[in-house]
């Protein structure tokens, strides 16, 4: 099952053309590009895996596709984001995520019942 | 994986056709660059062997471009350069135009400076320093990577120097990322020679080799000129023989860094004035005065005194 978080996450994955594109995006608003990872892509986990610290001052996507090829060729099986960061005063998060990197098999979620107190049923996904 | 920055967008333009020629005049026009290689005739004195090297590449880039469009193999020249030269000949001022013109001729992306020392690559301790390489490359790419007194790098006192590991990272930088960045090297003739002399590998891979001239005292005295124009401010006749009294002693002095030392030097000259105005303050004072540098101004100045007094120094 396709794992569908983030920006574009419902197209067909990024070309490296179009990755750079969105990049140069970015760094044009001037927001800071950081790289996260992860074997578990659970929507309840939010915090990701930081491959590398976040690349301030950066002119050109160059610079990110080649931590983004070292990431990839360290961890080909797992999911891999990019975020940008806008650090203007008043927003300071992220504006823009997006999946860069998927496994080749992606087994998706099941769901799991819960027998809880007075017959009540409890459902949670789970890997 | 492919790297798809290096891929050009298709031309907008219709491809010209090959019997009609190709019109160098117009992909002059188009690039712009001619102009900048004007202003950089009116705004720098001297340094005709840089200027005659930067139309050659310039030159070079633009027929590469009509060769595209023939059909030609065209591969990107190698355009790592090194500057090599004494203290205050331009060096710095001549890499930021350097960037400008490549980013006009369309062979960088962005067009910025990223300036950068021995301090910026190396780190202090052992796993500190590819990373810290790493990330001045990433900011210096779609640019022009300048990295001043690199002979620092290169500690052969010391096998254990972190420096050797910034060289490696950046000769292969270099060579696989040549469409991403440039990089220039700059410091003094005789310690880049040595530098390139013992790293044959980045000697190899540096294809530009400029000297920067000393200035001529003509050359000394048109720089102070321009300067001062820049400033709005004007010499008095007196004070216009006094600066070429000052230029000719400045120069035989030790630690002269030639136009460095004019700014200096007219930099005490407007201190000067601006106290000699002050002293004064019950003068109604005309936009001339404000203006004008006197001879006293620059008379004043150390090199005038005794030679016994003060050897060194630059007042």
């Amino acid at each position: 099952m396709r794992i569908t978080q983030g920006t574009f996450s419902f197209l067909p994955d990024l070309s490296d053309r179009q990755i750079v594109a969105q990049l140069e995006y970015c760094l044009a608003q001037g927001w800071a590009i950081s790289i996260e990872y992860t074997d578990d892509p659970h929507p309840r986990n939010t915090y990701w895996e930081m491959y590398g610290s976040p690349m301030f001052d950066l002119h050109d996507a160059a610079g990110v596709m080649v931590e983004l090829e070292a990431a990839r060729r360290t961890f080909p099986d797992q999911y891999i984001k990019l975020n940008a960061f806008d650090s203007t005063k008043g927003v300071e998060s992220l504006r823009l995520s997006f999946i860069v990197n998927r496994p080749a098999d992606e087994p998706g979620f099941r769901l799991v019942r819960q027998e809880a107190a007075g017959r009540t049923i409890r459902y949670t996904v789970q890997r | 994986m492919t790297t798809p920055a290096s891929a050009p967008d298709p031309a907008p333009t219709p491809a010209p056709d090959p019997a009609l020629g190709f019109d160098l005049g117009a992909a002059l026009a188009e690039s712009q660059v001619d102009d900048l290689l004007a202003t950089l005739d009116a705004d720098l004195v001297g340094l005709t062997p840089v200027k005659t090297r930067i139309r050659e590449i310039a030159a070079l880039l633009l027929v590469e471009k009509l060769r595209t469009q023939a059909g030609l193999p065209a591969g990107p020249p190698s355009l790592h350069m090194s500057f090599t030269g004494n203290p205050g000949t331009g060096k710095t001022t001549i890499a930021l135009r350097m960037a400008e013109i490549l980013h006009r001729l369309g062979y960088i992306r962005k067009g910025h400076l990223v300036a950068v020392t021995r301090d910026d690559l190396v780190g202090q301790f052992i796993g500190h320093t590819a990373p810290r390489t790493k990330e001045v490359l990433k900011r210096a790419m779609g640019g022009v990577l300048f990295i001043d007194e690199a002979y620092y790098l290169y500690r052969p006192e010391n096998e254990r120097d972190y420096g050797q590991e910034a060289i490696e990272i950046l000769l292969q930088v270099m060579e696989d990322q040549r469409d991403d960045l440039v990089v220039i090297m700059a410091g003094y003739r005789d310690r880049m020679d040595r530098f390139f002399a013992s790293n044959p590998g980045i000697s190899s891979r540096v294809a530009h080799h400029i000297d920067f001239p000393d200035y001529t005292q003509d050359e000394l005295e048109a720089i102070a000129l321009l300067m001062l124009e820049r400033m709005q401010y004007r010499l008095s006749p007196a004070a216009r023989t006094a600066l070429a009294e000052y230029i000719e002693r400045r120069r035989a002095r030790p630690n002269f860094a030639n136009a460095r030392s004019i700014r200096n030097a007219l930099d005490r000259a407007r201190l000067r004035q601006a106290n000699r105005l002050f002293a004064r303050p019950d003068v109604r004072l005309t936009r001339d005065d404000l203006m004008t540098i006197e001879a006293a101004d620059i008379l004043a100045s150390r090199v005038f005194a005794p030679a016994d007094g003060a050897a060194e120094g630059e007042t």
